[in-house]
Parts: C-alpha cells; sequence; structure tokens
C-alpha cells in the first residue's frame, strides 16, 4: 500500500515535471481557431484584438501583462521602477534594457536601434498608426548603447508603462521594416505578412483572412520552448461553432472568445473533449442613470441636456431603489453562465482597485418599495407610482440589439413594474447606437431614455482615465457634438477634486485607496452607475491542452511558449 | 309512363347572385378550400385564442428560484408549447405574436392594393397621367425598400409613439411603411389590364352615350380588373407580414417586449440546436399564412374569372 501511493506520487512527480523536461518542438503541432480571421500580422496596422493577438505570437514587447495585471519583462531584462532608478524621480523618463543575447528569429541580433525604430514606425507623421495611443506624450526615444533605451515624455507621466509594453505595442526589426515607413507602410506586404519577431514562433504561411501556418522560432530565448514544432491559426466561423470545435468534435486544440449561452455551455461540456476557461477583466454590464430630462417635449438641442434636470431620476432614493430591486445572480445565471459574475462595482478589477461593495448582490423588493414610499411616490390608480406633483415613475429604457441584453430587458421590466415603476423598452440596431453619429437621436451619448444599458471597460490596468470620463465637462451636448463621455451627465465638486487628487499621486496604495472611493462615489454612494455583471472573457481549449492560462490584461496567446501536450 | 316531368334545366335554373356563383367555384378549388380553413383556423387562434388561453405572454414568474425552474419547459398541460428561455409561455406568445403579424398583414395589403388600384386605374385609363404616374412607380421601384424604412422609422417612430403610445405608434409606422413601399407591382398588372380593357367594345359602347369616366371605371373596369387585384392582395399580406419580421430582426419593429411572429422567430434562433421547436412554432405560423393567403388568392382568381367560372 505504502508502496503504491510513493509510486503513484512519483508518477504525479513526473507528470507535473513533463513540460518543463520537454525539448523544443517534441510536441507536434498546436491548432488554435479564432472565430474572426486574421487579416495581418503587424498590430500597428490594425486594431483589431485577433490581429493582434496571432501576431503576438511572432513579435513581442519590451513587457508584458500577466492574468493578474502585473508586468513582468519580455525582451526587457528587468521592469524599469523609481526604485531600481529605471523611472526617473520626476517620472519623465523610463529607461530600458534589453535582455543579453537576444536574436530575432534570422539569426540577427535585437538591438536598441530596433525598439527606437518601432516608435519611430508607429509616430511617423504620415503613417496612420493603430496604436498611437501607446505612444502618446513621447518625446523622443534614444539609444543609449547597444542593449539600452531611454523613453523621454512630454511630461511627468505617473504611469509609464504604456509605450513598448502589452501585445499592442510590440518590438519590430529595423532591418525588415526600414523602406516601410509613414505612407509606404500598408504597401509592404511581405513584412506585414510575415514579421520577422523574437516571439516563440515564426510565420511558414499566411492566406489573408484564412489561415497562418507558424512553426517553432530556431532562435528563441529559451532553448527549451517552443513545446510545440508548428501552430496553425485558422480563422472564421462563429462563437458556437468554434467553441463546437474544440468541446464536442476536438478539431481544434484552442478556441478563442465562445461567448455563446449557458445551456450550450452546459451542453458542449458535455461533449467531455475539451473544457471551458475565463478570466474577468473590466467590462462591466451596466444600467446608466439619466440625470436630465430626455422628454420629447423638450425642444431638439435641450433633450438631455444639462438645462433640464431630470424629473425623479435626480432623487438618489429612486435610484437606489431601481438598484434594489435588480436580482443580479439572476441575470448571471440567463444570460452569462461561467463568462459572467454579479458586481456592484465600476471598477470590478484589477484586484487591488476593486473595492468591497457588495450590499447589491441581494434583491430587496421590499425594501425598495419602503425607499420610493419615503421618496413621496405613492401608488396612483393603475398601479404606477406618482408623487404629490404628479410625477408618474415612467422610464424608457434602451439598449443594443441583443439577445441577452433583450432578456434582461424582460426581467428587469418585471422587477421595476413590480415596485410600481412604468417601463417602456426601446432596443436600438448596435451600428447606430454606438455608432457615434451626431446626427441620430439613437446613440448611447446623445441618450434620449431615462435609463440605458451597455457595457464598457478600460484599457490597460490602469483605470484613471475611465474614472476621469464623470467629469461635469464631459458631458455631452450639442456644444460638443455629443462626443463626451460622461454619459449620466453626473457632475459633483467633490468627485472632480478626487480626480485631480489622482493624478497627482504616485503610491500605489494612495491610488487604490481613492479608485476605491471614486468606484463607491458613482455606485454605491449615488446608484448613477447601476453595475449589473462583470463580463468576463470565455475561451475553450481542449483536454490535451496544458498549460492554458486566460489573461485580460494582454493578448490571450501570452504564454503559448508554455502550452504542451497532456500525454 | 312515358310522362317525363318537366325538369328545368341549367339555363333556367332560378337565378343565383354573383357571389353565390362565386363560392360554387370556388369551392370546387380543394386547394384554396384548405387554404381558407387554415386561415380562418389561425385568425380564430389569434383571436379567440387568448380569450381562452389567459396567461400572459410577457408574464414571468418573479421567484427567482421559480423562475430558473421553468425556464426551456418542453411542451406540457401547463405550458402546451413550452416556455422560453425565461419561462414566458410560448402558446400565449404565439397568439399575442399572431395577432400582430395578422394585423399588420391585413392591414398594410388594404394601404397597398388601394395606393397601387388608384394608381393603376389613372395611369392606365388617363393617357396623360400615364407618363408621370409610371415613372412615380418606376422611383418607388428602385427606391431600396430597407434603407427607406430605416429612415422612416428613424423620422418619425418618436413623435408617433407620443401621439399614439409605443405599440399603436410602431403599428401605424410599419404598416404605412410596408403599405407606400409595396404597392407597384400591383400599379403596373393594373395598368396593363385597364389599358387593354379600355379599347374593348363595351367600353367604346358606354362612352359613346356619354357616361363620364368615373362611372366607367366603377361600373365597367374595376369589376373586370378585380382577379388580378386580388391576387397581388393575397400575395402582399405575405410580404407584409415577412418585411415586418425582417424589421423586428433588425429591432426597428415593436419595443422588444412585444411579441410578433417575426420577433419569436428571431429570438429563437439562438437557440436553434437546443430547442428546436422555438423557431418551430413561428416559422410554421408563418409559412402556413403565407401559404394559406396564397392559395386563396388563387381560388379566388379562378372564381372572379367568369371565363373560368364554369368550367
Amino acid at each position: 500500500m505504502r508502496l503504491r501511493t510513493a509510486l503513484m506520487g512519483a508518477c504525479a512527480t513526473a507528470a507535473m515535471a513533463l513540460p518543463a523536461l520537454a525539448e523544443r518542438g517534441s510536441d507536434g503541432n498546436v491548432n488554435i481557431l479564432y472565430s474572426q480571421a486574421v487579416s495581418i500580422l503587424n498590430p500597428y496596422l490594425s486594431s483589431g484584438t485577433k490581429d493582434v493577438e496571432v501576431s503576438s505570437l511572432i513579435i513581442e514587447p519590451l513587457a508584458g501583462f500577466d492574468e493578474k495585471g502585473n508586468l513582468f519583462p519580455r525582451l526587457a531584462a528587468e521592469i524599469p521602477t523609481l526604485e531600481n532608478g529605471g523611472v526617473s524621480e520626476d517620472l519623465t523618463t523610463i529607461t530600458w534594457k534589453l535582455k543579453e543575447g537576444l536574436l530575432w528569429s534570422d539569426g540577427t541580433p535585437v538591438t536598441s536601434a530596433d525598439v527606437v525604430f518601432s516608435w519611430q514606425y508607429c509616430t511617423h507623421p504620415e503613417g496612420g498608426c493603430a496604436q498611437a495611443a501607446r505612444y502618446e506624450g513621447v518625446q523622443s526615444v534614444e539609444a543609449i548603447d547597444e542593449r539600452t533605451v531611454k523613453v523621454t515624455f512630454s511630461a511627468p507621466k505617473p504611469n509609464p508603462y504604456s509605450a513598448f509594453v502589452g501585445s499592442t505595442s510590440p518590438i519590430i526589426q529595423k532591418a525588415q521594416f526600414q523602406d516601410c515607413l509613414g505612407a509606404a507602410a500598408a504597401t509592404c506586404t511581405a513584412q506585414n505578412f510575415g514579421p520577422i519577431g523574437t516571439g516563440p514562433f515564426r510565420v511558414t504561411e499566411f492566406k489573408v483572412n484564412d489561415v497562418v501556418q507558424l512553426e517553432a522560432n530556431p532562435h528563441y530565448r529559451d532553448p527549451e520552448k517552443p513545446a510545440f514544432a508548428t501552430v496553425m491559426v485558422k480563422g472564421g466561423g462563429d462563437a458556437a461553432g468554434a467553441a463546437r470545435a474544440v468541446m464536442e468534435t476536438g478539431e481544434f486544440d484552442y478556441a478563442w472568445n465562445t461567448q455563446i449561452n449557458p445551456e450550450l455551455q452546459a451542453q458542449m461540456k458535455a461533449g467531455g473533449k475539451g473544457q471551458f476557461v475565463s478570466a474577468f477583466g473590466t467590462l462591466v454590464e451596466r444600467i446608466e442613470m439619466n440625470l436630465t430630462n430626455p422628454s420629447p417635449s423638450l425642444p431638439e438641442g435641450e433633450r438631455s441636456t444639462v438645462k433640464h434636470p431630470h424629473p425623479f431620476l435626480t432623487d438618489a432614493r429612486v435610484r437606489k431603489a431601481l438598484s434594489m430591486a435588480i436580482d443580479r445572480n439572476l441575470l448571471v445565471e440567463v444570460g452569462y453562465g461561467e463568462a459572467g459574475r454579479p458586481t456592484c462595482n465600476l471598477v470590478p478589477a484589477p484586484e487591488i482597485y476593486a473595492s468591497d461593495n457588495t450590499d447589491c448582490l441581494t434583491q430587496d423588493i421590499e425594501g425598495a418599495k419602503a425607499l420610493l414610499e419615503e421618496a413621496g411616490f405613492t401608488p396612483g390608480p393603475d398601479g404606477i407610482r406618482v408623487n404629490a406633483d404628479g410625477v408618474r415613475l415612467s422610464v424608457l429604457y434602451q439598449t443594443s440589439v441583443n439577445p441577452v441584453r433583450q432578456d434582461f430587458q424582460a426581467l428587469i421590466k418585471q422587477w421595476w413594474n413590480e415596485i410600481g415603476v412604468e417601463v417602456e423598452l426601446k432596443s436600438i440596431d448596435p451600428g447606430v447606437y454606438f455608432g457615434g453619429d451626431p446626427g441620430s437621436p439613437d446613440t448611447f451619448q446623445k441618450f434620449y431614455a431615462d435609463v440605458e444599458m451597455y457595457a464598457n471597460n478600460f484599457d490597460g490596468t490602469d483605470p484613471e482615465p475611465y474614472l476621469a470620463q464623470y467629469l461635469c465637462d464631459k458631458i455631452p451636448g450639442p456644444e460638443n457634438q455629443w462626443q463626451g463621455e460622461n454619459i449620466n451627465r453626473y457632475c459633483d465638486p467633490a468627485y472632480e477634486a478626487l480626480v485631480r487628487e489622482l493624478a497627482q499621486t504616485r503610491d500605489i496604495a494612495a491610488r487604490a485607496e481613492l479608485v476605491k472611493r471614486m468606484n463607491d462615489m458613482l455606485t454605491k454612494e449615488s446608484h448613477v452607475v447601476v453595475p449589473l455583471v462583470d463580463r468576463g472573457r470565455l475561451s475553450a481549449h481542449s483536454n490535451t491542452l496544458g498549460g492554458v492560462v486566460l489573461n485580460v490584461w494582454d493578448t490571450e496567446l501570452w504564454n503559448v511558449q508554455d502550452w504542451y501536450r497532456i500525454k | 309512363m312515358t310522362d317525363v316531368p318537366f325538369q328545368p334545366d341549367r339555363a333556367t335554373e332560378r337565378p343565383r347572385s354573383q357571389w353565390a356563383e362565386v363560392w360554387a367555384q370556388f369551392k370546387t378549388h380543394r386547394g384554396a378550400l384548405i387554404g381558407l380553413a387554415v386561415f380562418v383556423a389561425l385568425v380564430l387562434f389569434v383571436s379567440v385564442g387568448p380569450l381562452v388561453w389567459t396567461r400572459s405572454p410577457t408574464y414571468i414568474n418573479p421567484n427567482a428560484a421559480e423562475m430558473i425552474l421553468s425556464r426551456n419547459k418542453p411542451p406540457s398541460w401547463q405550458a402546451p408549447l413550452g416556455t422560453d428561455q425565461l419561462g414566458r409561455d410560448m402558446l400565449a406568445r404565439m397568439m399575442a405574436g399572431g395577432q400582430v403579424s395578422i394585423a399588420v398583414g391585413l392591414v398594410a395589403m388594404v394601404i397597398s392594393m388601394v395606393l397601387g388600384t388608384l394608381v393603376g386605374v389613372l395611369a392606365g385609363y388617363f393617357r396623360r397621367l400615364d407618363g408621370p404616374l409610371m415613372r412615380l412607380t418606376d422611383l418607388f421601384l428602385a427606391l431600396p425598400l430597407l434603407p427607406l424604412l430605416l429612415v422612416m422609422v428613424m423620422l418619425f417612430r418618436d413623435p408617433l409613439a407620443r401621439s399614439l403610445g409605443p405599440e399603436g405608434g410602431t403599428f401605424l409606422l410599419i404598416v404605412t411603411a410596408i403599405g407606400v413601399t409595396s404597392w407597384m407591382q400591383a400599379a403596373r398588372i393594373v395598368r396593363g389590364e385597364v389599358l387593354a380593357l379600355k379599347e374593348r367594345e363595351f367600353v367604346l359602347a358606354a362612352r359613346s352615350i356619354g357616361t363620364p369616366a368615373r362611372r366607367i371605371i366603377l361600373r365597367h373596369i374595376l369589376p373586370n380588373i378585380v382577379s388580378p387585384i386580388m391576387v397581388s392582395a393575397t400575395l402582399g399580406i405575405a410580404s407584409a407580414i415577412i418585411t415586418e419580421s425582417a424589421l423586428s430582426f433588425l429591432g426597428l419593429g415593436f419595443p422588444p417586449d412585444f411579441p410578433t411572429w417575426g420577433r419569436l422567430l428571431f429570438d429563437g434562433v439562438e437557440y436553434i440546436q437546443q430547442y428546436p421547436a422555438r423557431v418551430i412554432w413561428p416559422g410554421l405560423a408563418i409559412s402556413l399564412i403565407v401559404l394559406s393567403v396564397n392559395y386563396i388568392g388563387d381560388g379566388l382568381r379562378d372564381a372572379l374569372d367568369p371565363r373560368i367560372r364554369g368550367r
């Protein structure tokens, strides 16, 4: 008995040690399915997630984000910080040092000139770089020596990790791309379809909008990785088809973004060939309350502007009652299954920024009714609450056309009807709703409704710009072509002060405190934003594929060099 | 025994009214009879059905635990057609949806027939109006239908919803939109018929005794073109129902919690693999109504044409 246990233990250890013992290319081929096909392998010329992620197999940045949102070095020897002197005291420069002995997949050495060139390539005035935002505020990038680059910002930058960090700003080879600057960028087909990189794989064949064939990079910095000799990335189909190919038929080892309804998830899991992995980022499905009056009886140009406050949603008690009537657990159950979790936070992640606010998770219909009574709204003859001034609690609730959102609308309408609020539903074509056309009355910015529902998130791990959207001067209106980001028309001097304080705070713990405070102001204290569901990313991988760690902060294929075949 | 009682022959049979004649002919068309039966059955299902089956089509169980259990149920005595992904009763939804779809089909058809006949008769009878009216018809035919509908919905939805309520406003908007964009075929057919009829002897005779144009049209021309109008009308019902489905598909039709057959179909598509019944029922209803209406049209055309009648 004891011997058997010991043997089993040994076997388990051997199995766990297996990936580490594997040598490069020993595990054969891995098939990856992207339900949107790849059209280019240069992330600087495409903002499509699928293009950025697949190119991350080939080209890499200096540093990336791991699954917790922490920085880790890729091509850099270490992460520059204030402590190690890599970031200057005045926050205007950051100095990166490359790892020693890095080689491109064609065998030539990687130098600081390539890093400088990548910046020049993306910021060339004649070129339309899709990732220009990553280099915003960068004044210059200079090569100090063969392996050192110094990035200088035009103003102090509390978060200097934007340029050359993450899969959207990789390092490209100067020798290959030097004739592709500016307007010539898009014409360099050979380069854009087959970049020379430092990543674990290199392209062997690329059929645009169809399939990418790759093989292990012989010059990859870790001689034992990657475990797979070849990779095939196939594109096309839809989320359900992609999930089926992994979970039921087993044709593919990994499928990206398999967002399907919970019932179908359960059915596919029964297929037994694979499993779903989910990870939660900052994408929050929420209801936004309009603090201004959207009444169609107001003249055009004054509807939903700060000139006319909302007749009843300006009362915090009414907003709170509307939030209390919602059963978020049920919404998740109906709409997202494993791919969602109920939340009360506008900033649900990264962990250090997430407030411990969970009051809203239990539905409280009676409490909501009592709160409305307290606010002076009593049921009228038709059951709809009216206050002494004759203001009826009647809301127009809009969102985009999407099966899950329509289910949410039906459920929430039912709950609100129960507490005596009349609800009219409206669903708008997503192209129009999110289109931002100032001439259309149906955009989410115009907000010609009392409440509306959509999902939003922030880029990267720093919520500062996201929270700064709720400033008074960012209210959309006719004077700024309805382009503001402060959708609720929220305006609070105390909040503004916190935004200013956050911009000047460097210490990470203090920043986290401020972010939590601001999150609570918008959600549990005022209920201006009513978060419903924290929507995760859901992908599927085969039971025989090991090492998959889903990452929402960077490319999903961030650790593809560690993937292996479970034998 | 040679005294055979007098047998009246067909020609001296008691004269029957024109409509009895039509019905007698209609009865001989088996497809049309079945079509009529199906059509009447469907109309009764959506109009009388809700009085018998009183569950609300939008009722969701307020108790979360019970609601989860009542989702996606197969057919049972509590819910003969099962329930949908939110536990709403599919039978009640089919009835409510059918009311809207059939009403939209009929009203839009009436609008487009009135318009089409008017334009066709005017263009065919009055030579001077022919050119302009037919060019107008060409213009409407050349207009892409869906974008036009989108613009109309965007421009008029809010003002109409304000004066007639969201459902009433949308109904009026949709039937008008479908009506004014589907009269062109009817107008062309009617014009052709009128052009031919106008040269016939009985019209010439009427004109020679000084009958005014209005009377000639009403008395001699319209009764003779009833059969092509009927046929395009039946086809019109079918295409109106389908257009409404398309609009619901795009989220431009009725409010999302307001079931129509088109929307039920749209909602069901996502669940087609797990619960095929969710798409089969509304799909079947749309197909049945379209087919039955087409057969009725076929039978009516035969019955209304005196040259075919009796043969």
